[in-house]
């Protein structure tokens, strides 16, 4: 219920604040803390520094620039909801701001925080694997840019390196004929996923000319379902084609059981998502609303 | 605005049980006073809003005193363990740290690491030699900040030996890991309890043309009001007074347990109930904290405060069900229903201490055979042991009433659908009919009155259920899953009579106190303690109906123990049937006096008095009157001589029976047959309470009671792993359902009056929760029934319906 | 640093107080400020007793430390009654008897506030939704989504903001 004590910084500049990154022992950075203090509040997580990036305002921002959606790492998830280019043009990535946690919490978390933690159970992971997005992180001294294929590692771990800050997440803008969708299972409001999927998918005619699909909670790290992709490139979304799919999803996968469920129980949900959040894709991609 | 108002008619007076009862039903709400005074039947905005509504609650943590320290507490992270050794000594050394307490120190204190519970058995307040069960209270810090007390936790020491858990009562039973090796007998057996006529019964079920038999299993659900519970303590050395500020349901009961167990002068104790975020029975128990609290205070000299946090609430507060079930339902060839036979284990826990009345260990289960009459019944508990926290009776349960209407109900419903007709004709015919009332059941109640086809009908006319039963059948030739569930209820609520009732010795009457000022506002206080029921509104509205006096001038006042008469406290329903039976004879005292007034201040005799709304008048002179108000000055000035000044009037109100609320809910439920998620498209709830005080208020406790209804039904569950580790030990994973999850709850009435209570109520909050599981469970199985699904248990979730989805062959 | 002096404006009133790092934002406004109507209910940021508006915008002040609203403005339960008179959520929560124990009220009617200023005419579905972050043990809901809907009714008619 209370966290242990710590050291807290707020820098007002990204320099300060890369150099304290750079320069502290076990700093930690704070951007909406509603997963980080929590977990302190537990005393699961007791970092010896806190290093609050909320004065960099620069770093929150939805933006198109050239062909991708570049959306700065400390925009709030609210903001993603409140988008207009997202609404238009990220139908995947509005569905799943629309599912992290509940409205309240999504005031205060952002996108970058969400794919920092390395959760398996967040839910932008999945949609940004989905995007093929590339991430952009800074430390003192130098910046690069990581393919979101080799962001996620290891459970709980990403590929940041120490004194290492995520500062922007770059999605390729969507070619014609593009639709996506993120379903997730959940217990009840705000909880965690049951199991997720995430597609994006470009169509051409009635064949699935390109497909990527990501998924949430039932894999240690966040994964893609190549299997499952592979069963779907150059068809169409037939039943059939679907079932494959989604079966493939399904084997491909690796969930833990837990109170949320039993393993056979998860598979087979990433099954049916697959198949109606394929469905769902393709139907906006052939100019179906919602 | 009212025109058209009800006579005003006292159609009941307190007449003792047996005495011929068929009451008429309506849906009529009946008022006979008007809007300024604002009585019975009117939708009152409540009275106790305004702090409310502008943060100016004053709540448990909302406390402060002068020179207040904090108390925490250090748990066991196993279920069953051996204390070898607590070192305190680095949470001792820390700045800030004043005492840290073990069941030693209490031992040394005079015998106090040990209490008596609501049912006669003994539980630990902290342990010496082992904890029995997981979280349970091991020793406690006191600081003089929150956070330092929070960290000084972190720094005690306990060695534990880990003993084997027994979470299972049927393992238990087997007596090969013993809970309590602190009694004299070596068993996890507590108690058996039987009620009704095994010969009978096993009679009827031998000449039975069909019997049916389920086991039903009703998971551990914890309470979880939004505000957990807390205490602040404050032992004054120098007065030998103390004073304590507690999250109590009951508080005269508990200052007399404290009185009993501390050995302190009980008119030196104070407690005070502030307002209360929810108690729904989860604040009736005495706690372990609440008792090291208290001591903390008497060793330190200055005010305690202790407010547990979420995980502590639901890790080791009571809980309630864990209940067992085998339950066999038997019918002759016209699909009568003849008997029931149940057999039931109830999981206590690691002592037995829900807050039953004495004389019930199995709270009011046998109220088991329903709305249904039948010749013969028998109903068989064992209390068994087992090393989770106690309790039993802690979430809007009426006393158990919630597992014997969740098992009749779906056996009512088994049947039905085992003989191939509707669950409705099914009822209707079982029913028992409102002649039968006062309606003796083959367990021993007497229930009041009822009109169950009344409520059932009124509930399929507004769900319009025979054309849903034509679409469920053209739903199903498509491979459509929908399903239709009913539950009709019969609730038992207001304990109650002494001769029967008694919470630890002491009998479950209850108080109201009336004073009326010389400017004609009234004071009334109550041994009841609201935690969210309105009672500052509804007592006001009864004094209003009887005498006349605005509810707006009528302040209402309850859970001083200084100030308050005495009373049990405020749960099971039970508030309406006693307080507000007393606010209304307590009001026909005064009255009487005031009569005596009026006639003294008209010069007439008595009676040539008539009352009208707020005032007596002279027969056939109406001009010649005397309000209320007139009457109260001059109680004051101008009374008559030899006549005691003051107008105020005291009730301690023994009701006659219990009351028997009942209801029927129709819920339709649609299946999602690739993830097995349960829509509920519609609820209709029909519910008869007697005459209602405040609608508004009505509606709210059952649209309340309704989604903690839903919430056990498809999404609540205490889960255990198989060392008696909580699992389900934060919000994270106790799951409590939103707005989003809790339907659009359909309200309907009927109006059968309680023949027996002085103004014809009932009490109703407890109602939907005993209702509506059942009815959704119903709905569930019902959409199942043709795949050859029988039952299934709550919580509905999506993982169950799956799994029972796939191996009847139906996939997406 | 662990002991920080933070400047923060409440309900339109700066003040200027040491706090731990690690004092959560609820505390300090409970015990620091003696603003006690923002409730906790739980510990894992689930039940929204403690929601607060944090320049602009309610969060769960249970969440938030206090030293991140150092130089930020705050508004309360306490602030709602704009001089004296009744915010039309806190009328419509007492019209429609949106409220029992009290205890998630003032959580509510903060995220209420939030959701009305973003969206002023909220269909039923969106008022569910917009509130899911908020837990009620004591009203089953229907009550609340009414008054939250009778104050878009004013609002809307006095052409105000919530």
């Amino acid at each position: 219920m209370i966290p242990g004590t710590f050291d807290y910084h707020a820098p007002k500049t990204m320099d300060e604040a890369l150099t304290l990154l750079h320069t502290v022992d076990g700093a930690k950075v704070l951007a909406g803390g509603q997963s980080l203090i929590p977990a302190m509040r537990f005393r699961l997580a007791a970092p010896q520094t806190l290093v609050d990036i909320r004065h960099l305002k620069e770093l929150a921002y939805v933006e198109e620039r050239g062909d991708a959606l570049a959306i700065g790492a400390l925009t709030r998830e609210f903001q993603l909801e409140q988008s207009p280019i997202v609404a238009r043009s990220y139908p995947l990535l509005l569905d799943t701001a629309h599912v992290i946690a509940d409205p309240i919490v999504r005031n205060l978390a952002t996108v970058g925080g969400n794919l920092a933690h390395a959760d398996p159970a967040n839910d932008h992971p999945a949609t940004m694997l989905a995007y093929g997005a590339q991430l952009v992180a800074r430390k003192k001294g130098a910046t690069r840019t990581i393919a979101i294929d080799d962001f996620f590692v290891g459970l709980f771990e990403s590929s940041l390196a120490t004194g290492e800050i995520l500062v922007e997440i770059r999605i390729p803008k969507p070619p014609p004929g593009s639709g996506g969708a993120y379903l997730k299972i959940e217990r009840k409001v705000g909880d965690y996923a049951v199991a997720a999927v995430a597609v994006q998918l470009q169509v051409s005619g009635d064949v699935i000319k390109s497909v990527r699909l990501g998924l949430t909670n039932v894999n240690p790290v966040p994964a893609r379902a190549k299997a499952a992709e592979a069963a779907l490139v150059g068809k169409t979304a037939a039943p059939d084609v679907l079932e494959a799919a989604g079966r493939a999803a399904a084997a491909e996968c690796d969930p833990s059981a837990d109170l949320r469920g039993q393993v056979d129980y998860k598979r087979d949900m990433v099954r049916v998502l697959t198949k109606r959040a394929v469905r769902r894709a393709f139907e906006r991609a052939k100019g179906a609303t919602s | 605005m009212t025109t058209q108002l009800d006579d005003r008619k006292e159609h009941h007076s307190a007449k003792p049980a047996g005495v011929s009862a068929q009451v008429p039903t309506t849906d009529h709400v009946r008022v006979t006073t008007p809007d300024k005074v604002c009585g019975m039947g009117h939708r009152m905005k409540r009275k106790e809003d305004p702090r409310f509504i502008q943060g100016k609650g004053r709540y448990i943590d909302d406390v402060k005193l002068p020179h207040m320290v904090y108390m925490d507490i250090v748990r066991s992270p196993y279920a069953h363990a051996k204390i070898l050794k607590i070192d305190a000594s680095a949470a001792l050394a820390t700045p800030g740290v004043l005492a840290v307490i073990t069941g030693e120190d209490l031992k040394k204190a005079g015998n106090l690491h040990w209490m008596p519970t609501i049912m006669s058995d003994t539980q630990m307040v902290l342990p010496i030699e082992k904890v029995v069960y997981y979280a349970q209270e091991v020793c406690v810090v006191i600081a003089t900040e929150r956070y330092i007390a929070a960290d000084a936790i972190e720094k005690v020491v306990v060695d534990y030996e880990p003993l084997a858990a027994v979470v299972d009562p049927f393992e238990a039973l087997k007596d090969e890991v013993i809970v309590r090796d602190d009694k004299a007998k070596k068993t996890n057996h507590i108690w058996h309890w039987e009620s009704g006529d095994p010969a009978a019964t096993d009679k009827a079920f031998a000449s039975a043309a069909t019997v049916v038999e389920q086991d039903i299993y009703l998971p551990r659900i914890h309470v979880s009001s939004i505000e957990t519970c807390g205490m602040v303590a404050n032992y004054d050395k120098a007065r030998g007074h103390m004073q304590i500020y507690m999250t109590s349901q009951a508080p005269h009961a508990h200052r007399t347990v404290f009185a009993l167990v501390s050995g302190l002068p009980e008119q030196m104790i104070q407690i005070i109930s502030p307002d209360i975020g929810g108690g729904f029975g989860g604040k009736v128990p005495v706690y372990p904290g609440y008792v090291c609290c208290a001591v903390a205070s008497l060793v330190l000299g200055r005010p305690v405060k202790w407010i547990e946090d979420r995980s502590e609430n639901l890790q080791a507060d009571s809980f309630a069900r864990d209940y067992h079930m085998n339950a066999k339902l038997a019918a002759d060839k016209n699909g009568k229903i003849v008997a029931l036979k149940v057999k039931t284990i109830s999981d206590c826990g690691a002592a037995d201490a829900a807050a039953n009345p004495s004389k019930f260990p199995a709270g009011l289960y046998s109220i088991c055979t329903g709305s249904y009459d039948m010749k013969a019944a028998h109903v068989a508990v064992d209390g068994v042991y087992t090393t989770k926290p106690p309790g039993g009776v802690a979430y809007r349960c009426s006393f158990r009433v919630t597992e014997a209407v969740h098992m009749i109900e779906r056996m009512a419903d088994i049947l039905a659908h085992q003989l191939g007709e509707d669950p409705a004709d099914f009822r209707l015919k079982n029913f028992i009919r409102p002649d039968q009332f006062p309606y003796k059941s083959p367990t021993g109640w007497e229930y009041d009155s009822g009109n169950y086809e009344g409520a059932l009908r009124k509930a399929m006319e507004m769900i319009d259920y025979r054309a849903l039963r034509k679409e469920q059948l053209e739903r199903r030739a498509r491979g459509q899953l929908m399903g239709i569930g009913i539950s009709s209820f019969t609730e038992v609520v207001g304990a109650g009579p002494s001769k029967d009732y008694d919470i630890l010795g002491i009998k479950m009457f209850d108080s109201a106190e009336i004073r009326i000022h010389p400017t004609g506002k009234a004071m009334a206080r109550f041994g009841t303690k609201s935690q969210g029921q309105g009672h500052e509104t509804t007592y006001a509205q009864i004094v209003a109906e009887e005498l006349g006096l605005p509810a707006a001038d009528v302040q209402v006042e309850e859970g001083d123990t200084d100030t308050a008469p005495y009373g049990l406290g405020t749960y099971a329903s039970r508030s309406t049937p006693t307080a507000g039976a007393a606010a209304a004879m307590a009001a026909r005292k005064i009255k009487a006096k005031a009569k005596k007034i009026a006639a003294y201040l008209l010069e007439v005799g008595e009676d040539d008095l008539q009352w009208n709304v707020d005032r007596f008048e002279v027969k056939g002179s109406p001009e010649k009157k005397k309000t209320i108000q007139e009457i109260a000055f001059a109680a004051y000035t101008n009374h008559p001589q030899g006549m005691e000044a003051g107008l105020e009037a005291t009730d301690y109100y023994d009701p006659p029976n219990l009351t028997f609320p009942f209801g029927s809910y129709i819920c339709v439920v649609d299946i999602d047959t690739g993830t097995g998620e349960v829509k509920i498209r519609r609820f209709v709830a029909v519910d008869d309470c007697g005459n209602i005080i405040n609608p508004l208020i009505v509606e709210g406790q059952i649209q309340g009671g309704l989604t903690m209804g839903l919430a056990p039904a498809m999404f609540e569950e205490i889960v255990y792993d198989e060392n008696g580790q909580n699992l389900t030990g934060t919000f994270a994973d106790y799951l409590l359902p939103t707005a989003v999850e809790s339907p659009k709850w359909e309200l309907g009435k009927t109006v059968t009056p309680s023949p027996h209570h002085p103004i014809g109520a009932k009490g109703v909050g407890e109602s939907p929760t005993v209702g509506a599981p059942p009815a959704i469970a119903n709905a569930v199985v019902d959409a199942l029934w043709h795949l050859g699904v029988r039952h299934i248990d709550i919580p509905i979730t999506p993982q169950k319906v799956w799994r029972l989805l796939r191996a009847h062959g139906v996939t997406e | 640093m662990s002991r920080h002096t933070i400047t923060v404006t409440i309900n339109g009133e700066a003040t200027t107080q040491e706090v731990e790092a690690r004092t959560l934002l609820v505390h300090f406004l409970r015990e620091n400020v003696g603003l006690t109507g923002t409730h906790i209910g739980c510990d894992t940021s689930s039940c929204g007793a403690c929601t607060v508006n944090l320049d602009g915008r309610p969060v769960k002040s249970c969440t938030v430390f206090a030293v991140q609203a150092d130089g930020a403005k705050v508004g309360t339960v306490e602030g709602l009654a704009a001089g004296g008179k009744l915010h039309p959520l806190q009328e419509g929560f007492w019209e429609k008897h949106g409220l029992q124990c009290g205890y998630c009220t003032p959580g509510m009617l903060m995220t209420a506030q939030g959701l009305l200023r973003n969206n002023p005419s909220p269909t039923e579905d969106q008022i569910r939704h917009g509130i899911s972050g908020n837990l009620c043990r004591c009203t089953g809901y229907n009550k609340i989504v009414e008054a939250i809907q009778f104050a878009a009714d004013k609002l809307r008619t006095e052409g105000t903001d919530a």
